[in-house]
């Protein structure tokens, strides 16, 4: 269903709530240094999904996971796998902005601290290559000791986006990253998507599906916790197999 | 209004029976003539010492406790227990302190009657007040920025330290400060376990004995006949200066806090 790289492989994915079965037998593989969406309305499980990934869903309690999430030939559930390092290479972007109220420049230097990364010089040379990679250096490099709390919304998310590729990731997972954002803020994120895209492997999540076509090669469609069509973009969104698919992006209901 | 009365009351009379005793003479000598004259310096400096004493064992103790029942601790059975008898610590009558203290530390631990006994006493009797506020604080940190620490591939750890207790803080200093004006104001606790009452000299280790304001208070009133009234008023202001004034610095830290609190 996927031409070329895979770089994460979703098997029979099960996510249960408490006795709430939230994620029902979900499989699809994400194409490598590329962008997949998913789209569906609101508590059709594709936050969950997205989650599963970097194994989030283990935060909340009650939650439990079956199936498997292979990212290079290894079952992330698998009770040997070492939760930290599966995090450094799989990073989240959340829906509202959430720096840490620290300066510009801790927040994006924190990853790196924790990991021991870098240190002196190289640590400032990383913040900077990190606040570059997310189109956000030439706002910001004046305002690195300032609170991240000054910057703009937009500013915000991307600065998140920067302390997340800080940590060097090779996995993206975005969950309505833009959705607390105006449009013009908006654009400038899903264009960070797409350049991102050569080098990252992104899922995004997302209720707006005229973002969804803008931004994804491959979109998946969630409802009540099943996946419904995967595929192309264009061929989703204008030729879908599906019904509630066609009736999802018609407009019909969501 | 029926609130504010006794408290407006209290605080005139004090002041207008209190001050006129009050002079760098009478915060800075010895007790002379069989207690009748001279100053508090001891029972100031015996204060000073319980309170600071007090923090070094409540404030560590009460914090962990609180990082592990808001960050760690499960909904269960044992929770419950903890969260229960942190209540009844609470509400547990002083003079109860002040015999358990008496009974473990004075006597079975062989501490004496010493600032030792006096300030882990005390930190029993405080512990309540720190662990409640500092838990609040913990929580009132938002989940989203636990969130994206985790999600950075920090570990719990790192989590707690680095993110959600750095923004605590001013809550956990709150606590701090409101646990040492009630250490600072306690007699019964002390009664048995450290106070002294009278000593010509300052503790030198945490195995002296110390004067304190509140027992010096209680000795004046009680056990001194014919002791001028000036040094009892004097005392009780000062006493009362030193609490009011620890609370209002734990108000003006709160609010500080509210208003800087970007998120």
């Amino acid at each position: 269903m996927v031409d070329g790289d895979i770089s994460v492989s979703i098997g029979d994915l099960n996510v249960y709530y408490g006795d709430f079965h939230a994620i029902k037998h979900v499989s699809v593989d994400i194409k490598a240094r590329d962008i997949t969406a998913f789209i569906g309305p609101s508590g059709s499980g594709k936050s969950t999904v997205l989650r599963a990934v970097d194994r989030m869903n283990e935060l909340i309690p009650g939650a439990r996971t079956t199936g498997e999430v292979v990212i290079d030939d290894r079952n992330i559930y698998e009770p040997d796998v070492d939760v930290v390092e599966l995090r450094k290479r799989v990073g989240m972007v959340f829906q509202r902005a959430n720096p840490f109220p620290m300066s510009v420049f801790d927040n994006v230097a924190y990853g790196l601290r924790i990991h021991g990364t870098a240190s002196g010089k190289e640590l400032g040379a990383h913040v900077e290559r990190s606040l570059r990679a997310a189109a956000l250096w030439d706002e910001v490099k004046d305002k690195l000791r300032q609170s991240a709390f000054a910057l703009s919304g937009g500013q915000q998310q991307r600065l998140c986006i920067a302390r997340v590729l800080a940590v060097g990731p090779e996995i993206l997972l975005m969950d309505e990253p833009a959705s607390a954002l105006d449009p013009i803020s908006t654009l400038r994120i899903e264009d960070l998507m797409r350049d991102l895209a050569k080098q990252y492997t992104i899922i995004i999540v997302t209720h707006n599906m005229q973002q969804a076509a803008r931004v994804s090669t491959y979109t998946g469609f969630f409802l009540s916790g099943e996946l419904i069509e995967f595929g192309r973009s264009d061929k989703i969104f204008t030729k879908p197999e599906d019904k509630r698919t066609e009736g999802y992006i018609t407009g019909r209901f969501g | 209004m029926i609130v504010v009365l006794p408290i407006a009351l209290i605080i005139c009379l004090l002041v207008i029976q209190g001050a006129p005793a009050l002079s760098l003479k009478f915060l800075f000598s010895y007790p002379s003539e069989g207690m009748r004259a001279g100053g508090i310096f001891p029972a100031i400096v015996g204060t000073i010492y319980l309170v600071l004493g007090t923090i070094v064992f409540a404030v560590p103790l009460g914090v962990m406790a609180a990082v592990y029942l808001s960050e760690y601790a499960r909904p269960n059975a044992l929770t419950r227990l903890i969260r229960l008898s942190i209540v009844n610590l609470a509400g547990v009558p002083s003079i109860v302190y002040g015999l358990f203290g008496f009974g473990i530390f004075v006597l079975l631990l062989g501490f004496g009657v010493s600032l030792l006994a006096g300030s882990l006493t005390l930190a029993l009797l405080v512990l309540p007040v720190v662990i409640v506020a500092a838990e609040e604080a913990l929580l009132s940190v938002p989940q989203t920025f636990r969130e994206a620490s985790l999600a950075l591939g920090a570990t719990k750890w790192q989590t707690i330290r680095r993110v959600v207790l750095p923004n605590a803080l001013p809550g956990v200093i709150t606590g701090v400060v409101l646990a040492i004006a009630r250490a600072a104001g306690e007699t019964a606790p002390i009664l048995f376990t450290v106070a002294a009452f009278y000593l010509p000299r300052l503790p030198r280790s945490v195995f002296d004995q110390a004067m304190a304001l509140p027992y010096h208070l209680f000795i004046m009133s009680t056990q001194v006949p014919n002791a001028p009234p000036g040094i009892q008023w004097g005392t009780a202001l000062t006493l009362l200066i030193i609490v009011l004034g620890m609370n209002l610095i734990a108000a003006v830290i709160r609010a500080r806090f509210r208003r800087r609190r970007p998120w």
